[in-house]
């Protein structure tokens, strides 16, 4: 079941760059990012930008499709045990792949409104349930910073009780293995690559600087659809 | 109870019953600690502190740069130490080893707070001593014929450790450790044991974890996480264009950095302290089974004088 979220589009409805069909399977590709490396300064350098888009997210990319190629011949031949030993590969791959994509879209640079506070139901919702957009900062910051090793810290949306949720996941677990109801609305990548080269082990200044660039518009379009 | 760190609720449910703490606490007392009396009060006040590399910090270019060192070393290292400090000052785990705050901390996976900053302190000081400038090349010896009968030989040996280094998703660590006569199963012990059950083993683990939690002896490690390799493989020195920036990195310090010194010689120190526990179990058996030996003595006795005089058994 899982998997099938994966690698279909339509659930995910995330535009994730999806192409070739190889045997009738779909494998998945490098989505543009909206801006340039470098836009998104001070806040994130333009090394890192690239490193992260080109090295990184390219590389699960890869891996992932060759994961999903393994899985199909093993399902083709029913080999069971190669089928269940390729779900850390798929989980954590296409974790990488799902992850980052959403990254990228909640990052925008400052003069295509990076930063600019929801406007909206979703500031609503937030004032509602953090107090203030403060509060809510400050709490993905401290949860942000607690994550041990790599990991992601998330807004998200229980999009069955209409509650907006502050989330961490490990490695490159996508915010569904925390609940299936919740959507991410927001993630924040603290891997270590995200933010190395330029915070080095201050990972607390990263998370400080990153709102500067933080689309809430993409953030608040989500939301919307969910709480209509 | 003022030289002795005072038995622990949670240290006697967590500790093992084994042998290994004792004889372990005793090798790394001395090298990390300092403790101090306050004054009147039977407070004691240790404090763990951040031990430099074996050689200077520029000591490993190029494979390893200075700037590298002083961040790893020298902020994220030294973190992990005044962390640990400031959560443990004043709580029961104050005055007691690394190795027993680890093992309490750890809970059995249920991770208390001043876990991970323990074990961090461990794993570093265990990886800059598994360095050395002008490191790489072979290890010889009982080592290396341990290496040769556990994996086959050296290089598939390399194969496996470094397969285990680049699939550790995430933070992590990759070990060769040393595995006593123990089977794979939580507290059983091997009721035949035998030299072939003692093998080399190489181990991945997440984030802090290390394999003393496994009950074995860590001889050789490797730090994957980001941090450790981040800086010298993005910008001037290696393919900036390579898909995969940890296998280089790995390889690098296969081939460039391993001490197999200091590996053969935790080694040696790994195979005296199995002995030494072998032995201490040996001693505790017999101290038991003679422990039972003077009832059925004054049972007998019992029977014998409380009886008809004749030497019948009772059964």
């Amino acid at each position: 079941m899982a998997l099938r979220t994966l690698i279909t589009r339509k659930s995910l409805g995330l535009g994730l760059g999806v192409s070739q069909s190889v045997r009738g399977l779909q494998t998945v590709s490098l989505p543009d990012l909206p801006y340039d490396y470098g836009a998104l300064e001070p806040a994130i350098s333009g090394e890192i930008m690239k490193l992260h888009h080109q090295k990184h997210h390219q590389t699960y990319i890869t891996n992932y499709n060759k994961a999903l190629e393994q899985l199909h011949e093993a399902m083709e031949k029913g080999d069971s045990s190669t089928v269940v030993k390729l779900q850390g590969a798929i989980k954590f791959n296409g974790g990488g792949h799902v992850n980052h994509s959403i990254f990228w879209k909640n990052l925008t640079p400052v003069h295509e409104g990076g930063g600019e506070p929801p406007k909206g139901s979703l500031g609503w919702a937030i004032d509602t349930h953090f107090g203030s957009m403060e509060a809510l900062v400050a709490k993905i910051n401290s949860e942000g910073a607690a994550v041990q090793g790599s990991g992601w810290v998330w807004l998200g949306l229980d999009k069955d009780l209409k509650k907006l949720v502050v989330e961490t996941t490990a490695n490159q677990d996508p915010l569904v293995t925390k609940g299936p109801n919740l959507v991410p609305l927001l993630g924040i990548d603290v891997w270590e690559h995200a933010y190395y080269l330029q915070y080095k082990n201050v990972r607390p200044d990263y998370l400080k600087n990153v709102w500067k660039v933080i689309d809430w518009k993409y953030a608040s379009e989500v939301y919307e659809k969910e709480c209509p | 109870m003022l030289a002795t760190p005072a038995p622990v609720s949670l240290a006697s449910a967590l500790l093992p019953a084994q042998g290994w703490k004792s004889s372990r606490s005793l090798l790394w007392r001395g090298k990390r600690r300092t403790c101090s009396r306050k004054g009147n009060s039977s407070l004691i006040i240790a404090k763990f502190e951040l031990k430099p590399p074996p050689y200077p910090l520029s000591a490993l270019e190029p494979h390893m740069s200075r700037e590298t060192l002083e961040y790893h070393w020298g902020k994220h290292h030294r973190g992990y130490v005044d962390n640990l400090n400031r959560q443990i000052v004043g709580t029961e785990l104050d005055g007691m080893t690394l190795e027993d705050i680890i093992t309490i901390t750890y809970n059995k996976g249920d991770l208390l707070p001043a876990f991970n900053n323990a074990a961090q302190v461990w794993n570093h000081t265990s990886f800059w001593e598994s360095m050395k400038p002008g490191g790489g090349g072979e290890p010889s010896g009982d080592l290396l014929e341990l290496i040769k009968r556990d994996f086959g030989s050296f290089e598939r040996f390399v194969e496996e450790f470094k397969l285990a280094a680049s699939t550790q998703f995430g933070s992590g660590w990759a070990w060769l450790a040393y595995k006593a006569n123990r089977l794979d199963v939580g507290n059983a012990v091997n009721p035949r044991p035998s030299e072939e059950d003692k093998k080399l083993v190489v181990v991945k683990s997440p984030n802090a974890i290390n394999p003393l939690l496994w009950d074995c002896n860590p001889l050789l490690t490797i730090d994957v996480w980001e941090h450790a390799y981040y800086l010298d493989f993005q910008l001037n020195h290696y393919c900036f264009f390579s898909q995969n920036h940890r296998p280089d990195y790995i390889s690098i310090f296969m081939e460039k950095l391993v001490s197999w010194e200091a590996v053969s010689s935790r080694l040696e120190m790994a195979k005296a302290q199995v002995a030494n526990r072998e032995r201490e179990e040996e001693r505790r058996k017999r101290a038991e089974e003679e422990e039972q030996m003077p009832y059925s003595e004054a049972v007998k006795m019992y029977l014998e004088s409380d009886g008809d005089g004749d030497d019948s058994e009772a059964e």
